[in-house]
């Protein structure tokens, strides 16, 4: 990495003005700030790495400011000849962030420099919310700066009109950039991108990150890539700032087996809030949010200012919070992901994070959440939830005082997203394939796009890419005589438009508060709105049923079109605990750091005594693996007998496994009942003795773990899977085989006239090469199955499964046996599921 | 006389009793009359895919060879002397010009040797040309009157509604296609590949039925699994 210290010399000084408005702010110019002005004055693309609180935003804006100025005081002195002049200025600057609250936000801070020092600076957001009459406004006579998202981007692109508007542009500048490109988000802007260093010859691009395991990833995604080679943006790092100050709350309670409330805690956290002016309280679910919010006001006697944060909250409700917080009202926010990025905060002084860290730069970008200035340390407090937890925070603690980083690597751009681009890329001039083709392959994340899987995205878009040639009569995009392909009818754009972007949510239902009905009349329309809940959730409520949201206990009733009706209800207990949102699997690195520390008894020193008692006793009773050993315990319990094994690979990928492993014994006739997988171990448990039968010599764990059954099992498992359904689904709107909304009208799922679920089985059964298929089999590899991660922990532990046959429960599965009837068992729809609920009838008949 | 599928043996959970009229149920959406071997499915939908095409929207154009596949299945199975299409076989009324030679040709071999009907349907209310079979309003067998809306008579088989149960147990929910009778009405499952369906809660069944005093028989994997409507989830 470059230090920026060494380009001091090599920088321009600032403009006057600039230099007397940061001395009126009683700031001196970081050295981060110069070089990357240097870097811009050379005409050079960069990427800057900076800790929050850095002075990155305007660290970005800074080059942009300073040229602006200077064209402002040329064409003073040019005598302006009117429009004409104005025109060829044209829009200097594009801003891309992914929040659009942030862009709003950024453009209220950049009015500031520009109206202080008087630039002649025209600076505009673009958002889902900014009025026709200002978009079209803005296509005409564009701002010099103008703050926006990927998507408005992506339209702002499918426009004829767009090289016009950024024939001009000089530079893009790409905040929370390490957060953009871990999504299909990211992949949609690479495109734009790639798109807009076509439109504008002299474009550099600015990109504004926090630190990340791989830079020179994100150094490729800001400039174009040549076909045989990878070029990169250059690199300025800021100055880290002091080291955080990191502890684990070292409880004097019962610390929990299993569970994520951290209840036991409670008087501790609140200690805590009590003696700092401002506390963030991050979380990783909203259910914890919930409970955590509830619980600390259960135990507020001095009425400290608390409030709620997370996504699912009514929008309004959240701007409330954000503003009492920037202006120092608050004592503490509980919070989810919703803050990890973005706005800049009043004086935080400590940040607890309660549960499992997850990964550690998630951790650390946290952390920079408090305390702003830059030479004093960060303090944050972590705090366990169960035992697990604590290996998981000890293991986070070590990393972050490494500096150590396990942010995701770069994606592989995703091919409905691609088949989006197409179509868009046709709805604003028609393009010849050979041409797109080679500009799509400049953005990074498409590198390495082959030409078949180009050829097959555009065969999509036209006649929906079925083997079949069914459909030419009603292609939406057509190659014309000249050789380009254009859109057959101004109708395809204008569905274009409705429905572009990549964030295919699962459906969320309205939350409205309504009074208790006692008689079954329908209640009327109205009443406050609390905020979103997935529809899959309120699928699984029955009407009377309590759960916790938006700080209250709600009672469901009643599905009233696309809103929920609740009402407040006087339970203390809510009978539907788990309200799932927001889960983040174990970031492989911590896993294996947290599997070193089991395997290493000399590190337990530095764990809680309680923990280290619990270890101590597990190496007694049974046995502590290796670090790179799964360990596999098999023990009989009431009338079944159990398989547990730690791979420490995070939930979503052991539910894979448990799904696949069930498969596997009830084909070795062991009679499986069920499975249940949490972060760090899967129990299955079942009718059959695996371990007489591992005695016996009529089965092994080596076959049963094999890497064998990623093929076929996994195969007949994805036909059904419920999760691979939704991910299917979220493929097929995006590449804009379902359209979510019409003109004149928006359709949810609920209204929409077709199944994705039932055109999946179709493909599947018809067509299994299908480009979307491909597209929702790649998601599975990393998404909601996690395919990926299972696959490379099975290589990693063949021939190293230690199995241990026990006589009762080790101490090290009761966290994981005791989320049984807790969580979800199977994850999936099935017939078993059926069978069981019809058993159950039966019983209760007959009882 | 009654001759049942060599696969499926009558058992109590198949069996719907109908105005006293024994029936079988079979998971794959069908209903099969053994005294008169008469085979009834409801709502085919052929054609859905081209339809949508046409409108924009480029689902895949599998879904008739789906659907006449899992037919063909299930008259192997049963041999009927006769089939009843209860309403809406095609999406629209250009479904049946717009069949694929391979498709149709695959209607006419399950036509051969049967009767086959027609029941008009909201979606295909007019007789076509070139897919064989008679075209009727209605059907009417012993007891039992076959059309496409349910008017709630006795002794009523119908479809139209496209009838899904969701059942939750266990913090999941499972949603199926169904069967919705009492005892003297029925309403068949859409059998179509591509063909969405309506919660039996929703007030359609209850308008039908008067009450909530009907089951749902849910297809499963090689059996029916009945429940209560009552017990099953509204969406």
């Amino acid at each position: 990495m470059e230090p920026a210290r060494d380009l001091f010399n090599a920088t321009p000084q600032l403009p006057d003005v600039f230099v007397r408005w940061f001395a009126s702010r009683g700031w001196q110019v970081r050295a981060h700030q110069l070089a990357l002005l240097a870097k811009a004055n050379a005409g050079r693309s960069a990427l800057l790495i900076a800790p929050t609180g850095g002075g990155k935003t305007l660290a970005g804006f800074l080059p942009t400011l300073v040229e602006l100025n200077e064209r402002g005081i040329r064409s003073r002195n040019l005598k302006s000849t009117g429009r004409a002049l104005l025109r060829s200025q044209g829009l200097h600057t594009l801003y891309i962030s992914p929040l659009k609250a942030l862009a709003v936000d950024i453009a209220r801070n950049l009015e500031i420099p520009v109206q202080e020092m008087g630039l002649p600076v025209r600076l505009e957001t673009r958002t889902g919310d900014t009025p026709a009459s200002k978009r079209q406004r803005q296509r005409r006579d564009p701002p010099d700066i103008l703050l926006t998202t990927p998507e408005q981007l992506a339209l702002l692109l499918a426009s004829a009109d767009a090289p016009y508007m950024f024939g001009a542009l000089k530079r893009v500048v790409l905040d929370e950039l390490h957060a953009l490109v871990t999504s299909k988000r990211g992949d949609l802007l690479s495109l734009g991108l790639a798109r807009l260093f076509k439109l504008a010859p002299e474009l550099t691009t600015i990109g504004l990150s926090a630190t990340v395991a791989e830079p020179d990833e994100l150094r490729r995604f800001l400039v174009p890539q040549p076909t045989h080679d990878r070029a990169h943006a250059d690199l300025v790092t800021a100055q880290a700032g002091a080291q955080p100050i990191v502890t684990m709350l070292d409880t004097e309670e019962h610390l929990p087996w299993a569970g994520h409330s951290a209840r036991h805690a409670l008087g501790e956290i609140y200690a805590h809030i009590k003696t700092h002016k401002t506390t963030l309280v991050f979380v990783n679910t909203r259910s914890q949010a919930e409970f955590l919010f509830q619980e600390l006001w259960r135990a507020n006697d001095d009425n400290l200012a608390i409030a709620l944060h997370h996504g699912s909250l009514d929008v309004a409700q959240r701007r409330r919070v954000e503003e009492a917080m920037a202006s120092g009202r608050l004592r503490a926010v509980v919070c989810t992901s919703s803050l990890d990025l973005g706005v800049d905060w009043g004086d935080v002084d400590l940040v607890i994070n309660v549960g499992a860290p997850k990964g550690c730069s998630r951790l650390l970008q946290r952390i920079g959440r408090s305390n702003h200035r830059l030479d004093e340390p960060s303090e944050a407090v972590l705090v366990p939830a169960n035992r697990f937890e604590v290996l998981e925070c000890r293991a986070a603690i070590d990393a972050v005082a490494e500096n150590a980083q396990d942010t995701p690597p770069l994606r592989t751009g995703a091919l409905d997203v691609l088949a989006q681009h197409i179509l868009g890329r046709a709805c604003g001039e028609p393009f010849i394939a050979e041409e797109l083709y080679a500009e799509i392959r400049a953005a990074a994340p498409y590198a390495a796009l082959s030409r078949a899987d180009f050829d097959a995205a555009v065969d999509f878009v036209a006649t929906g890419g079925y083997a079949l040639k069914a459909y030419e009569r009603f292609a939406k995009i057509r190659r014309g005589k000249d050789g380009r392909w254009h859109i057959t009818h101004p109708r395809v754009a204008q569905r274009y438009r409705m429905n572009v972007g990549t964030i295919v949510e699962a459906d969320m239902i309205k939350v409205r508060l309504v009074r208790s009905r006692r008689s079954g009349a329908i209640v009327p329309r109205g009443g406050r709105l609390l905020g979103e809940v997935e529809e899959y959730f309120i699928e699984t409520l029955r009407p009377g049923d309590t759960f916790v949201f938006a700080g209250e206990i709600l009672k469901y009733e009643a599905l009233v079109e696309d809103e929920a009706y609740v009402s407040r209800s006087d339970a203390t207990d809510p009978k539907v605990p788990a309200y799932e949102g927001g889960k983040f699997p174990l970031s492989t690195y911590l896993a294996a750091r947290v599997r070193a520390i089991l395997a290493k008894p000399e590190a337990w020193r530095a764990l809680p005594e309680q923990v280290r008692e619990w270890l101590e006793i597990q190496q007694w009773r049974s046995v502590l693996p290796k670090a790179g050993d799964l360990l596999v315990e098999t023990f009989p319990r009431a009338a079944n007998y159990y398989l547990v094994c730690y791979p420490f690979e995070g939930r979503l990928a052991h539910q894979t496994l448990g799904m696949l492993l069930t498969r596997r014994l009830e084909r070795a006739r062991l009679r499986p009942l069920g499975f249940v997988a949490n972060e760090y171990a899967l129990a299955v448990w079942g009718l059959g003795d695996i371990a007489l039968h591992i005695k016996r010599g009529d089965f092994s764990l080596a076959q049963l773990f094999d890497e064998d059954m990623l093929g076929d099992d996994l195969e007949a498992w994805l036909a059904e899977s419920a999760l691979m359904k939704r991910t299917f689904r979220s493929c097929a709107i995006i590449a804009g085989l379902i359209e979510k909304r019409f003109p004149g009208e928006e359709k949810s799922r609920r209204q929409l006239t077709i199944s994705t679920d039932l055109v999946y089985d179709v493909l599947r059964k018809h067509q299994p090469d299908h480009i979307l298929l491909r597209a929702a089999r790649s998601d599975a590899a990393t998404g909601l199955l996690d395919i990926k991660r299972l696959g490379e922990m099975l290589s990693r532990i063949r021939g190293r499964i230690v199995h241990k046959a026990l006589d009762h429960v080790s101490p090290l599965s009761v966290p994981v046996l005791l989320e049984i009837g807790r969580e979800t068992v199977h994850g999936e729809a099935s017939d078993t599921l059926l069978a069981e609920a019809a058993d159950e009838l039966i019983k209760e008949a007959m009882s | 006389m009654s001759q049942a599928a060599p696969n499926l043996a009558e058992s109590e959970g198949n069996l719907i009793v109908l105005s006293g009229v024994p029936l079988l149920a079979d998971p794959r959406g069908a209903l099969y009359w053994p005294e008169h071997r008469l085979l009834a499915v409801a709502d085919l939908h052929l054609e859905k895919g081209s339809s949508f095409a046409a409108r924009g929207q480029l689902l895949p154009p599998y879904d008739t060879a789906s659907t006449l596949a899992c037919l063909s299945a299930l008259i192997t199975d049963y041999s009927p002397r006769c089939v009843a299409a209860v309403g809406d076989s095609f999406h629209d009324g250009g479904g049946p010009a717009r069949l694929r030679d391979a498709d149709r040709d695959n209607l006419t071999r399950l036509q051969r040797g049967r009767d086959w009907i027609w029941i008009t349907g909201n979606h295909d209310p007019e007789p076509a040309p070139g897919i064989g079979g008679v075209f009727q309003e209605t059907l009417r067998v012993d007891r039992l009157t076959f059309r496409h809306e349910p008017k709630g008579g006795s002794g009523e088989v119908s479809g139209h509604l496209h009838p899904v149960a969701r059942i939750a147990h266990r913090g999941n929910a499972v949603s199926r296609r169904c069967f919705a009778a009492d005892t003297t009405r029925l309403v068949l499952p859409a059998f179509g590949a591509l063909t969405g369906g309506l919660n039996v809660r929703d007030a359609a069944f209850a308008d039908l039925f008067g009450t909530l005093a009907f089951k749902a028989y849910l297809l499963g994997d090689g059996r029916i699994y009945s429940f209560m409507a009552k017990r099953c989830l509204p969406d």
